[in-house]
């Protein structure tokens, strides 16, 4: 990994592809989940009984209920998601960088 | 996480979220005098069992590992499933399951907010964090953070980050253990402590990395089985409907319709931001947590066990809610299980240990106590190995000796330091056991968000940081940070008896964050030193390898 390289790769058009492409996409899903988290902290500071409402006319479920696994399962979908571009389009990407730098 | 209620359970578990301070006030229940159980055999002999597995896969491991990277590492060849187990059993601490489930016990709605404020870190380091530091690290986050950076100054602060909040968390785990087993198993809190040592050394000292993995591995497995057996066994008992299960609980219980709704727990929004920033940028600077990023062959596998982790984590969740609600129908109420007050016996933390116990007999009793034990330990020597590789890799071998030392001479540093911390950690938890700790988790994550974390991740993106800046912003946010823990009601007024808090949250991580970012970015914004510039041109290089993997750790090859 001598200093070529890196330069190389900084000038293959492909780097600044994957850089940018990537960025997006993370800084995007952090923003999705920092809204969702924080949305429901804003509703429990300022709204709690809208959580407590219940799900259905007489129903002991209330609405903060499916809410909340809502929000757990957001969590691990987005991870997903993430894993899924970036294990496939990334990392051919990378590959093809890396092979191209040789 | 750590909720738990007093230092007991605070203490207790672990690892790593678990623990604010801000659970604490949730329950109440370990405190003070702990009233020793008669001894509980089949708890022991199911511990015992668990003793001489984890003792076997410490003995393979020990055969395995010979160079430094097989130590601090396991040789980089665990894979993303295996590595999202592992870090999903450092965060299901047994004060995360007694805790969070007495929370939701005593709250209802409240746990699942905890829950999900601890959660949603994870995301986040994965799309931010967990690529980059895999592919610039070796073996500690020091490694990342000294990437381009000046060696010295750098790991030393890095590993006073490391080390303090180590320290903290052990503290905190050992009193918990204590009290947790004194309950549990009838043990003497002595001996319990003396216990957990000396296993924790045996572990890390013979086994390194990779039976601290595995450790960690079988303890989450066992926990999730035993969480799931206990809200299988809960839903069966109400049709499989929550709506069913709902509606006994808040039939039984005191807060009636009130347990369905978010309660007192986060009214405040600068404190509600401020605790869900600790939590999520504290978890990006847990140096054990950090080091099993190491741990995997590559970025993909690195993605992976954030992927499995957080899906692991959030399934436990999940069962601590549905845990907490069964023990509300199941536990409250009846006399054998409560007081003659009317609490439980052994505090709210005991709710699902109780469960256990109205849902599976003793049998169930002895098992699900005997994995509490298990969780920590799991937890302590992950901790230990964090602690120890700051000392040997970091101040050792690339400050002391500048890099000028054989990998056998750092293991040997590396496993003098092991024990030298179990013998510490057994000393203060014989020390701290009547003190009151609850302090120390909220403590450990403030100073991981504000010292460690900062560094790390202004290091991968911004090009401008400074030697000079990282420096004096990491010792900032520790100062702030420290200071305000001491002048809020968790040190001031619970420790020093103050009537009223001069800072008044519990939560410092919104201001010391804020320092530590700050100072970081205006110092290295006036540092026009040569060395300042030339970390800058670094950078460039650093770019193409935290995004590319090029020149990368791999994995070796067994």
């Amino acid at each position: 990994m001598s200093a070529s390289i890196h330069e190389k790769v900084r000038r293959n058009p492909k780097f600044q592809e994957l850089c940018r492409k990537r960025s997006t996409f993370a800084w995007t899903l952090a923003a999705v989940m920092l809204a969702i988290y924080y949305g429901f902290i804003l509703v429990i500071a300022f709204a709690p009984a809208s959580l407590g409402a219940p799900l259905w006319e007489g129903a002991k479920t209330t609405v903060g209920f499916p809410i909340g696994i809502a929000i757990i399962v957001s969590a691990f979908l987005l991870t997903g998601i993430y894993v899924k571009r970036a294990n496939g389009e990334f990392d051919e990407l990378t590959r093809q960088i890396i092979e191209e730098s040789k | 996480m750590k909720p738990i209620t007093t230092r007991v359970l605070a203490a207790a578990a672990g690892a790593s979220s678990l623990c604010l301070p801000a659970l604490a006030h949730a329950a109440g229940a370990l405190e003070g005098e702990v009233v020793q159980r008669d001894t509980n055999v089949t708890a022991i002999i199911m511990f015992f069992i668990f003793v001489v597995a984890t003792m076997g896969i410490t003995y393979w491991a020990a055969r395995q590992t010979k160079s430094a990277k097989d130590f601090y590492a396991a040789g980089g060849g665990i894979t993303g499933f295996q590595n999202g187990m592992a870090i999903a059993g450092d965060y299901m601490s047994a004060a995360s399951f007694l805790g969070i489930s007495a929370l939701v016990f005593a709250s209802g709605f409240d746990g699942l907010i905890y829950s999900i404020g601890f959660l949603v870190g994870w995301p986040v380091i994965l799309f931010l964090v967990a690529e980059r530091l895999r592919n610039l690290g070796k073996f500690t986050f020091a490694d990342v953070a000294s990437f381009r950076l000046e060696q010295k100054p750098i790991r030393i602060l890095a590993a006073c980050g490391t080390l303090t909040v180590v320290a903290l968390y052990l503290i905190a785990q050992m009193v918990g253990a204590g009290k947790l087993i004194q309950i549990l198993f009838g043990l003497d809190y002595i001996i319990a402590v003396f216990i957990v040592g000396a296993l924790m050394i045996t572990y890390v000292m013979f086994g390194g990395m990779l039976a601290t993995t595995w450790v960690q591995i079988i303890k989450a497995i066992l926990l999730l089985s035993g969480a799931t057996f206990m809200a299988v066994m809960v839903m069966w008992n109400y049709g499989f409907s929550f709506e069913n299960l709902f509606t006994a609980a808040t039939e039984v219980h005191d807060k009636g319709m009130a347990i369905m709704a978010p309660g007192g727990l986060v009214s405040n929004p600068v404190d509600a931001i401020s605790l869900g920033l600790a939590l999520m940028f504290g978890t990006a600077g847990l140096p054990h947590i950090l080091m099993r990023f190491f741990t995997v062959g590559d970025a993909k596998e690195a993605r992976k066990s954030v992927f499995y982790a957080t899906g692991f984590i959030g399934y436990f969740y999940i069962l601590t809610f549905v845990i907490g609600f069964g023990a509300i129908v199941l536990v409250l109420g009846k006399p054998e299980f409560m007081t003659g007050e009317g609490g439980l016996i052994g505090g709210d933390n005991m709710a699902a240990i109780h469960l256990a116990e109205a849902v599976g007999g003793d049998f169930f009793l002895g098992f699900i106590s005997a994995v509490a034990f298990a969780t920590i330990l799991a937890v302590v020597a992950g901790l230990t190995l964090a602690g120890a590789s700051a000392v040997s890799h970091d101040l050792y071998a690339s400050v002391f000796r500048k890099g000028r030392c054989t990998e056998q001479q750092e293991i040997r540093v590396s496993k003098i330091t092991t024990v030298c911390l179990g013998v510490v950690a057994i000393i203060l938890g014989i020390a701290f056991e009547k003190q009151n700790i609850a302090f120390m988790v909220g403590l450990a994550f403030a100073i991981a968000a504000s010292v460690n974390f900062p560094i790390l991740f202004l290091s991968m993106f911004w090009k401008g940081l400074t030697t000079k800046g990282a420096l004096y912003g990491g010792f900032i946010g520790l100062i702030v940070a420290v200071t305000l823990v001491v002048l809020g009601p968790t040190v001031w007024v619970a420790i020093f008896g103050f009537e009223e808090a001069i800072y008044p949250s519990k939560y410092p991580a919104l201001w010391s964050i804020s320092a530590a970012f700050l100072a970081t970015f205006l110092i290295s914004k006036m540092d026009q030193s040569e060395g300042g510039k030339n970390e800058a041109i670094l950078f460039e290089d650093q770019y193409v390898r935290s995004q590319t993997g090029i020149g990368a750790e791999g994995a070796s090859s067994h």
